[in-house]
């Protein structure tokens, strides 16, 4: 038996106070200063340090954001001057797919490299977007599972990126006559991406370099960004390629893989840069569209042995109007390329609005052989989303000035949380290896399904998406 | 308040007979009860007494003897609908000293599926006894599908039935083979299993009293059986799970119920977990394990990898205690339908589907959200199934995984079950916020789901007794309330009837 990949956590404390959820409001006009004051009681200390805190110029207010919110004092308090609100800064967070939920578990993981549990039922929403409208299933008595990350079997994320043959072909001579290609196996079905939303300095896809260089992963970096000090993680590195591939030639000959948009004279690009590197895995980076199926099968037809599909920051087709969300585009490409035939000759990577694990798993029994993260890389060491970068002003959490090292540890710790929940869901499934969950929708049910084959029968047909909209 | 109040010092006396089926005014256990609205009142008060005098919930108090008011109890208040009787306060008060507006707290509390709403109206309901009468919504959440947005088609007439002969009772031993007693409870609902240790020994055994009084059940967990259960064993099921913490022969023998925890709705795949933190000494004896140690439970029962396997573990029950009826819990995979036809070849008498929105003491966030199906799809599913190998009349099928109210609790049945369990209903009448942080540290700062001596001390066992009498008591009316109207006598004629169903995202919207 191999030995168990893992990858190594510890804790990395944040450089920034954390946006608490909720802060309490404390009217002290009226204290009455009673010697058993409630917030002695607090069982979570939030209060402890009050009054040091309080003289502090810099964010005196902080500490009423560490409330766990368990009401305790402001129901207790003896002349009710405590009341709670929610953080409205919290509540700024983010935009609509990156939410301030997702931030702050993003945060947690990265802090600790833990995965996020809780107490009581979910919350949220019956149903939502994309990968919101689908539901992971699980195994039960009529098929075995898994022990996932706490049991002794051993549950493999590993994933391929390159091309394998259908078949051995020979000459005439028995020789073999295609030598097959390069092929890379990485322990975890996650790439990091270029995250191009955002203005972020060079420290940020160093760090993306430098943890995928620990974890025997690979990190896609834009070609002209590629100074000196990558060179320590080449062999991580996937530089992407704009135009001509001989714009950065040194590169070629040192990494592993590469990545070139899609356009016309594609194909001859390739063929390029494998001239200088035969030993070269290429893929190909094309927008996410309502082409995208056909361009699947096209480019794998001509040789093409790794296909990067990228939608937009909110995981949608890059279209004007109606755009479908990558889950639902994704799905269509692969069965395309099952149809003819092609699915197991590329490798088929996703990227786009991939902001928590479960979107990995969902995002694979979609059809994708692994996934491209980018802006998780960003809010793992800390990026607020406030855009700052875009309009050029300072970044508040001074991305610039960051330690490599502890930025690389925060990236592993959520990598690490993110691969613990993919054996968790893997276990629960009874899967032994993420290779089998790509395409596996029979582990998966679609909000559209269950709501035809369950009510259906009941309540007939279905308000169309315009009809509901109009409603309301 | 025309209800008795709740006399802790005499109900002490008797902690360990089955309380009696009164309700009694069990109030809000803090200083400050939160309410939707905050009544404010200003300096300019004149002390004049108008507003007690104009206020029909009694938010302004000024006791015998005193100058000053109390505190306004805005937890009473119904805000602005009293203008529509004309006693809103503020506009009656000749210094316009009085301000009423929306509790910030109010718009701080819950999330989509328990709304600040349907936390006041439960915590409303266990504090009268009565269904709410203010303008809080204590039907449906706001996650906008499934139970929230099915709604009844009450006929416009409704038909002539005297509320006191309708029956919400149901069987829960319904094999022909009549090799075991028949198991009646008076309330088509009961309590999920929370473990020793999960919750604290106050919350257990208000739980197993309340269920006494109403003649119904409520479950041990994984946890084992602690003692102080022994008096109302009658009312109680044990559990058996995967990790068979605290299963001996006595506490199978003592049960009349006995459940398999295949799976739990919260975290479907996925083992029980209880946070080392939370493994006090008392729970580590009872488990058989050491203190401080975090527990896992396998999954699933390495035992069993089919449905042979699984009738062998129902067998052995059966012949350890040859007069208990035996419950299968499992979640929702997609081929649930075929999980409990099996069930019941294996000789189950309960199928007791957790659907995917259930409670939890600790699971991953991952596991809470996405994995296995909503209750409110694998319901209709199964009654369908059974029903067409011809043997829905011998099983009985009970749902949970979100069920919150008495409306979640029809309409779970008008899909198709029997009945319904639940758990954090009773856990929110008790005083639960939902603040999710009942995993960590010394576990709930409420004193309801933690093992911590000082926290436990937050409620008293009468208190919580009485909370629960009283929730059950509300959800009793309202299903009562709802058989009346569409004049029905037994809660068993409402089974299955989806044709008393509508969905607010379909396009016939035909009136009854």
């Amino acid at each position: 038996m191999p030995k168990k990949y893992h990858i190594p956590t510890r804790p990395a404390p944040p450089r920034f106070k954390r946006v608490g959820k909720y802060g309490i409001v404390d009217r002290r006009e009226d204290c009455s200063a009673c010697h058993n004051c409630v917030k002695r009681e607090c069982i979570y200390d939030c209060y402890k340090d009050e009054d040091g805190r309080l003289r502090e110029i810099d964010g005196y207010v902080d500490y009423l954001y560490e409330c766990k919110s368990c009401l305790s004092c402001v129901q207790s308090c003896t002349k009710g001057l405590l009341s709670r609100k929610v953080n409205p800064e919290f509540a700024a967070l983010g935009d609509d797919t990156w939410g301030p939920d997702i931030i702050s578990t993003t945060w947690y993981q990265a802090e600790t490299g833990k995965i996020p549990v809780s107490g009581a039922g979910y919350g949220g929403r019956f149903v939502g977007e994309g990968f919101d409208s689908m539901w992971t299933d699980m195994s039960e008595i009529v098929r075995p599972t898994r022990d996932g990350i706490h049991g002794r079997e051993y549950i493999s994320t590993a994933v391929d990126v390159g091309r394998k043959f259908n078949r051995l072909s020979f000459d005439r001579n028995g020789e073999l006559s295609q030598f097959p290609p390069g092929l890379i196996e990485i322990p975890v079905p996650v790439v990091f991406d270029d995250v191009h939303h955002l203005n972020l300095p060079e420290s940020v896809a160093l760090t993306a370099a430098s943890a995928a260089q620990r974890m025997g992963n690979l990190a896609i970096v834009s070609s002209e960004k590629l100074t000196e000090p990558f060179n320590r993680f080449a062999k991580a590195i996937i530089p992407l390629y704009e135009g001509s591939v001989r714009a950065n030639e040194p590169w070629l000959k040192k990494v592993q893989m590469i990545e070139v948009y899609d356009g016309d004279d594609v194909v001859e690009r390739i063929g390029e840069a494998k001239e200088l590197n035969p030993s070269l895995v290429v893929g190909v980076r094309a927008k996410l569209d309502r082409r995208s199926a056909q361009r699947a099968v096209e480019l794998t037809r001509r040789g093409v042995e790794v296909i990067h599909f990228y939608a937009d920051a909110a995981g949608r087709e890059r279209e004007h109007g109606l755009s479908r969300h990558i889950s639902r585009a994704t799905r269509e490409v692969h069965l395309a390329l099952v149809e003819a035939k092609l699915r197991d000759e590329v490798t088929l990577i996703a990227s786009g609005g991939i902001a928590l694990p479960e979107h990995l798993a969902k995002e694979i029994v979609c059809g994708a052989d692994l996934v491209g993260i980018d802006m998780p890389i960003a809010i793992a060491l800390e990026c607020r989303l406030c855009g700052s970068c875009l309009n050029g002003l300072s970044c508040p959490v001074e991305l610039d000035r960051i330690d490599i090292g502890y930025a690389t540890q925060r990236l592993m710790n959520l990598m690490g949380a993110w691969r613990s929940q993919l054996l968790e869901v893997l276990g629960a499934m009874g899967l032994r290896e993420v290779r089998r969950l790509r395409g596996e929708v029979g582990r998966a049910m679609f909000f559209e399904d269950l709501e035809r084959e369950s009510f259906g029968p009941i309540f007939g047909k279905r308000k169309t998406e315009e009809r509901m909209s109009a409603a309301t | 308040m025309t209800t008795a109040q709740l006399d802790v010092k005499s109900e002490a006396q008797k902690l360990d007979a089955i309380p009696e089926r009164i309700v009694r005014w069990a109030e809000d256990r803090y200083r400050n009860p939160v309410g939707k609205y905050k009544v404010w009142r200003g300096t300019s008060c004149i002390m004049c007494g108008k507003c007690v005098e104009i206020c029909p919930r009694g938010v302004h108090v000024k006791p015998e003897g005193y100058r000053r008011f109390l505190r306004p109890r805005d937890d009473f208040c119904i805000g602005f609908k009293c203008k529509e009787i004309g006693r809103f306060c503020p506009d009656h008060c000749p210094q316009k000293a009085l301000r009423v507006e929306i509790s910030p707290i109010y718009e701080s509390l819950g999330d989509y599926r328990w709304t600040a709403d349907l936390i006041l109206s439960t915590w409303r309901m266990a504090e009268t006894g009565q269904v709410p009468d203010g303008d809080l919504e204590y039907k449906v959440g706001a996650s906008g599908g499934g139970f929230d947005r099915i709604h009844f088609r009450f006929p416009e007439v409704v038909p002539d039935v005297d509320g006191g002969e309708i029956s919400t009772a149901i069987e829960l031993n319904r094999r022909k083979e009549n090799d075991r007693p028949r198991v009646r409870i008076d309330i088509p609902v009961y309590g999920g299993g929370m473990s020793f240790g999960s919750v604290s020994p106050i919350t257990m055994l208000a739980r197993a009293r309340a269920c006494g009084a109403w003649n119904t059940f409520t479950c041990t967990g994984e946890g084992g059986y602690p003692e102080r259960l022994i008096p109302f064993k009658d009312y109680v099921i044990t559990q058996v799970a995967t990790g068979l913490f605290g299963v001996r022969e006595d506490t199978i023998q003592r049960a009349r119920i006995v459940e398999f925890k295949y799976a739990q709705g919260a975290k479907p795949g996925l083992g029980g977990h209880l946070l080392g933190d939370k493994v006090t000494l008392a729970v580590a004896a009872m488990r058989e394990t050491i203190p401080g140690n975090a527990l896992f439970s396998p999954f699933p029962f390495h035992s069993v990898y089919s449905v042979e396997d699984h009738k062998k573990h129902v067998d052995w029950i059966k012949q350890v205690n040859p007069r208990a009826i035996i419950s299968v819990k499992v979640s929702t995979p997609v081929d649930v339908d075929m999980v409990a036809v099996g069930s019941y070849y294996a000789g189950a008498h309960i199928i007791h589907l957790d659907g995917s929105y259930g409670g939890t003491g600790a699971a991953p966030d991952i596991a809470k959200k996405n994995i296995a199906m909503p209750i409110e799809y694998a319901i209709p599913r199964v009654h369908g199934f059974l029903r067409s190998e011809g043997i829905r009349d011998e099983v009985t099928l009970v749902a949970s995984g979100g069920i919150r109210t008495a409306y979640d609790a029809a309409k779970a049945i008008a899909l198709g079950a029997d009945g319904v369990v639940i758990g954090t209903t009773e856990l929110v009448a008790l005083g639960c916020i939902r603040c999710n942080n009942c995993e960590s540290g010394r576990g709930c700062a409420r004193g309801i789901a933690t093992t911590d001596e000082k926290l436990i001390q937050k409620m008293t066992l009468p208190w919580a007794t009485q909370r629960l009498i009283n929730l059950f008591n509300a959800w009793h009316t309202q299903l009562v309330e709802i058989l009346r109207r569409f004049g029905m006598r037994s809660i068993a004629g409402l089974r299955g009837r989806t044709d008393l169903l509508t969905h607010q995202d379909y396009e016939d919207q035909r009136k009854a």
